[in-house]
């Protein structure tokens, strides 16, 4: 059952919110303990369930996903409950307001279940760096679910929750919901604020839905894609009307696939699928166009200097003084900073705090930090070109499908390289999902990304709905659940 | 190195400047000196986890407008940067400040030039930026806490020229600029509560040399008797260390005022790499040509314009006005009995006279006058009735001055009004005459001396309610 399936159900009266809670929390009790999906589960799951209940029987909420149980994941502040961002230095951290994207999930009647496992302060693609320990996923235990919002997409998965709110800075949302066969779509920068969101890399993290088909995330997007005044790079968003998602045919719709996006490193069996789904979007009624972006060379390093820039800034505030972690023993404030810092942050958060400072120390900001933004604006600039003649662009979202556990963490130059894909479009701004299209030869699942201009999201999301009325990819659960 | 070497001081100044914004620069906390610690605070002033920042306009506005009055270009197109570090009074282990694109440049301020005449200091840049935290030691737990109620309140620090020669010429540049800012309404530029705060760069020279030495920073100095000695104390270090041969290291100092000395803080070896970068939490700032015309339309006159008018058009003196227009409120209290009608000369007599006199003996600044400044004037209008006398008129404005008091009631209250019934005077002068028949023969055998201790005596008989004119002529008639 899908989020807006159960949402319609609970209002017709055939169940209600708190009938569909137990049923989640059941599902967790059955196979959390097997896929470490959640970091918390909140006790008073039940309490709020009877609550949005009342409140849709007094018609006071009339979203299609009120009562419908979620998860959120752990670095999105809500008050009250442990925001832990998967790391030690903030595991005592409970913040005493919400993110405006759990407000407004709140507000549509949302009823969230717990906070979702993820890469320490989002900083890795496999969900393993978390101080609470490995997600594992639920298409095969030995395998990550992909991160850094893997709790969140081994979660909907698993059937724990019916969609899940994730973030993604270069990947975090659409590289696990690729590894873990579900949808996932990463907005247009600035289309959901980011206040609440513990940021990693403020010039790039955006929030978004991970859920089970692409009219569940256009229904959770609906909700929470709202200007903030809290939140000063956020954007009017007026124009997109996610509603003709349902609609959506993609008949005369001009697709391009980069070339680029087929070289070295890429799978067979993923290169194989994502050929397949083009095909199925051209039997459609589409045009499917290769073209070169010879750009993408530069988004590696471009992302890891300017993630890594910001993210040495924003995680300077975790200084064991306010909030927060601090070390037992110390000498002086010195010896506090670096205790606190070196013992309640992880290897993966280090290093890239260490690489944040590097780049940006005085002698090496004009040879890596500005050199990174021309970057930034060169591959903009190739976007907008390329736009200018597709309605999408297609590709594979990970090289790979899920790797196995361990494969990755003492290889991080590996592991960086396993967001090539998806990191550009997080340089660019532009909203992307991944959208289920089939499985390698190990039964591990393949999405395809579909990259859209921006404010585009009602198109990408149109088109991932009426691939999914032909294709049933998504439907596939893993065997266990 | 010959001790018969002249010295030249060469200084630059960084001011900062807190505004008067109601609302902190990027949360909506009070700015409000004081509190109890950590009242006036909130989740994004004390950087807590995923807060970010909202910028309040009025800090461009206000940062506009002291651009503008300064003379400065402003900027299009402005954006914040991080500044990095660490220590316990900055949350966010960074400060948002401007470092690549500040919102003023190239601009300047006339002074007296030290020996005469008139010198323009430039100003070099004057950018945007949130103030930080304070610390406060307990010795009692010997423990340091912090208090964040300053956190975020929003600054402007105007960067000079190193321009200044001499103590005096930084002295007068700073109550300029204070006289200007307060004029525009940017900033209540109180030194005593830190709203105004100066970093001094201070290096020495042989006279005649074009070449800047090796300098030091003092920091955060918030009283002009503490800088005019920190700058006396330091170029006098340094010239005594280029004399006996050594060299200057550069480096931050901190002046003590007790001590009257200055101590190495940090050098420049161990200075801090803030690793800058742009603020990406706000998106960059564009200022309009038609705000900048009408920010500058809305400016007020100017002390230096005020100064020159004082003088054309009230006939002032050049220095009577030039003090007058060092101040916001005594300019206040110049112009608002100027304009009930008043004599401009007779205030400006007032001001410089008693006002300065009792400023000076109480150690206030015009800002904390705390009288209504309709008093003054209600004190002159009774002079000029000759229902007063100007001494009883100065022992009534002690009280105006330090108790608030209407003096138009504390004359009553005090039956302090002249006496105008001749009759009465009279009676009294010829009772003094009777009693001081000594002084009367002296001041008839041609002592002039005796008339003033007769006209003394009179006085005192009448508790220095009459006239001392009136006394005088009565005295005379009666003694012949």
């Amino acid at each position: 059952m899908t989020a807006l399936e159960l949402g319609a159900t609970i209002k017709k009266g055939d169940i209600s919110a708190v009938e569909a809670a137990k049923f989640s929390l059941g599902q967790i009790d059955k196979y959390d303990s097997k896929f470490s999906c959640f970091v918390t589960v909140q006790d008073d799951v039940l309490a709020r369930a009877e609550e949005v209940q009342k409140k849709i029987a007094a018609g006071e909420y009339t979203s299609p996903l009120a009562g419908v149980p979620m998860g959120i994941k752990d670095n999105m502040c809500q008050k009250g409950i442990q925001t832990s961002c998967g790391s030690l230095m903030l595991k005592s951290f409970k913040p005493t307001y919400n993110a405006t994207a759990v407000e407004e999930i709140m507000n549509a009647g949302a009823v969230p279940l717990g906070k979702l496992n993820m890469d320490e302060f989002a900083m890795g693609s496999t969900s393993e760096t978390s101080y609470f320990g490995a997600t594992r996923n639920p298409w095969n235990v030995d395998c990550v679910p992909g991160g850094s919002s893997g709790g969140s997409a081994a979660a909907v998965a698993a059937g724990e929750c019916f969609y899940a709110l994730g973030s993604d800075t270069g990947g975090s949302i659409r590289q696990p919901a690729s590894f873990c066969g579900v949808t996932g779509i990463k907005p247009t920068y600035g289309s959901v604020s980011r206040f609440g969101l513990v940021a990693y890399a403020s010039s790039l993290d955006q929030i978004g839905p991970l859920a089970r088909n692409a009219a569940d995330c256009a229904a959770v997007l609906g909700e929470i894609m709202k200007q903030d005044k809290k939140d000063n790079t956020s954007v009017a968003t007026d124009g997109v009307d996610l509603n003709a998602v349902l609609n959506y045919d993609v008949k005369g719709m001009k697709i391009g696939i980069p070339t680029d996006f087929f070289g070295e490193g890429l799978d067979k069996d993923v290169a194989a699928t994502i050929e397949a789904a083009a095909k199925q979007l051209e039997s459609m009624g589409a045009t499917v166009e290769k073209f070169d972006m010879p750009i993408v060379k530069y988004a590696i390093p471009a992302y890891y200097i300017i993630a890594s820039a910001e993210a040495s800034s924003n995680l300077s505030r975790y200084d064991g003084i306010k909030y927060g972690y601090r070390a037992d023993d110390f000498e002086d404030l010195l010896d506090l900073y670096t205790k606190s810092r070196s013992e309640g942050f992880g290897m993966e958060v280090k290093r890239r705090i260490m690489l944040g400072c590097f780049v940006l120390s005085s002698g090496y900001y004009d040879a890596y930090y500005r050199k990174a933004l021309q970057a930034k604006a060169l591959i903009k600039g190739a976007f907008d070109k390329a736009f200018e003649k597709y309605d999408l662009i297609l590709g594979p979202v990970a090289p790979t499908t899920a790797l196995k556990i361990g494969e990755n963490l003492s290889d991080p130059l590996k592991m960086y390289l396993g967001d090539i894909y998806t990191v550009m479009i997080n340089l660019a701004g532009l909203p992307a999902a991944s959208v289920p299209c089939g499985f390698d030869s190990e039964g591990m699942p393949v999405g395809m990304h579909l990259i859209g201009n921006y404010f585009n999201e009602t198109k990408i999301l149109g088109a991932a709905h009426a691939y999914q009325q032909v294709t049933d990819w998504h439907k596939r659960t893993p065997a266990e659940i | 190195m010959a001790k018969t070497t002249s010295w030249e001081i060469v200084m630059g100044l960084e001011v900062h400047v807190e505004l008067a914004t109601k609302t902190k620069i990027f949360c909506s906390c009070t700015t409000e000196f004081g509190g109890d610690p950590n009242t006036h605070c909130c989740p994004i002033c004390t950087g807590m986890p995923g807060v970010l920042p909202s910028l309040n306009r009025q800090v461009v506005n206000y940062a506009t407008r002291a651009g503008l009055a300064l003379n400065c270009e402003i900027t299009r197109y402005n954006k914040f940067d991080r500044k990095n570090y660490f220590y316990p009074d900055l949350p966010k282990a960074y400060q948002i400040s401007q470092l690549y694109l500040p919102i003023c440049r190239n601009g300047g301020v006339e002074i007296e030039a030290e020996g005469g005449g008139k010198k323009i200091i430039g100003i070099h840049e004057i950018h945007m930026e949130e103030d930080a935290g304070k610390l406060v030691h307990d010795p009692w737990t010997d423990s340091t806490m912090v208090d964040y109620n300053r956190c975020g309140v929003p600054l402007i620090e105007i960067v000079s020229e190193p321009d200044f020669r001499s103590a005096n010429e930084v002295i007068r540049y700073l109550e300029k600029l204070k006289a200007i800012l307060q004029f525009i309404g940017v900033s209540d530029c109180k030194m005593q509560e830190g709203s105004l705060r100066a970093d001094i760069n201070l290096s020495v020279r042989p006279v005649g040399s074009d070449k800047f030495g090796t300098r030091t920073e003092m920091k955060n100095m918030n009283s002009f008797k503490a800088i005019a000695r920190a700058i006396n104390g330091e170029s006098k270090r340094q010239i005594e260390v280029l004399e006996e041969g050594g060299t200057v290291k550069q480096e931050t100092r901190r002046w003590d005022d007790n001590k009257d000395a200055s101590f190495a803080m940090r050098s420049k070896e161990d200075a801090q790499d803030y690793k800058y970068f742009p603020e990406p939490d706000l998106i960059p700032i564009e200022i309009s040509e038609e705000v900048i015309k009408q920010t500058r339309n809305s400016l007020p006159e100017l002390p230096e314009a005020k100064r020159q008018r004082y003088v054309s058009e009230l006939g002032l003196s050049e220095y009577d006005a030039a003090q007058i227009t060092t101040s916001k409120y005594l300019v206040a209290l110049f112009e608002e009995n100027l304009a009930a009608g008043y004599p401009a000369k007779e205030l400006a007599n007032w001001i410089m006279g008693e006002v300065m006199r009792m400023l000076s003996d109480s150690g206030k600044e015009p800002e904390e006058m705390g009288f209504d400044y309709r008093y003054l004037g209600a004190l002159i209008g009774m002079v000029q009735k000759n229902e007063i006398t100007r001494n009883t008129a100065k022992k009534v404005f002690k009280a105006v001055f330090e108790e608030g008091c209407d003096p138009v009631k504390y004359v009553e209250e005090h039956n302090l009004k002249t006496v105008t019934d001749t009759g009465a005077v009279k009676k009294a002068i010829e009772e003094v005459v009777a009693a001081n028949q000594k002084s009367v023969d002296e001041y008839k055998s041609g002592k002039e001396k005796a008339l003033q201790y007769l006209i003394g005596q009179s006085m005192r008989a009448l508790r220095g309610k009459a006239d001392p004119q009136t006394v005088t002529a009565i005295l005379k008639e009666l003694l012949g």
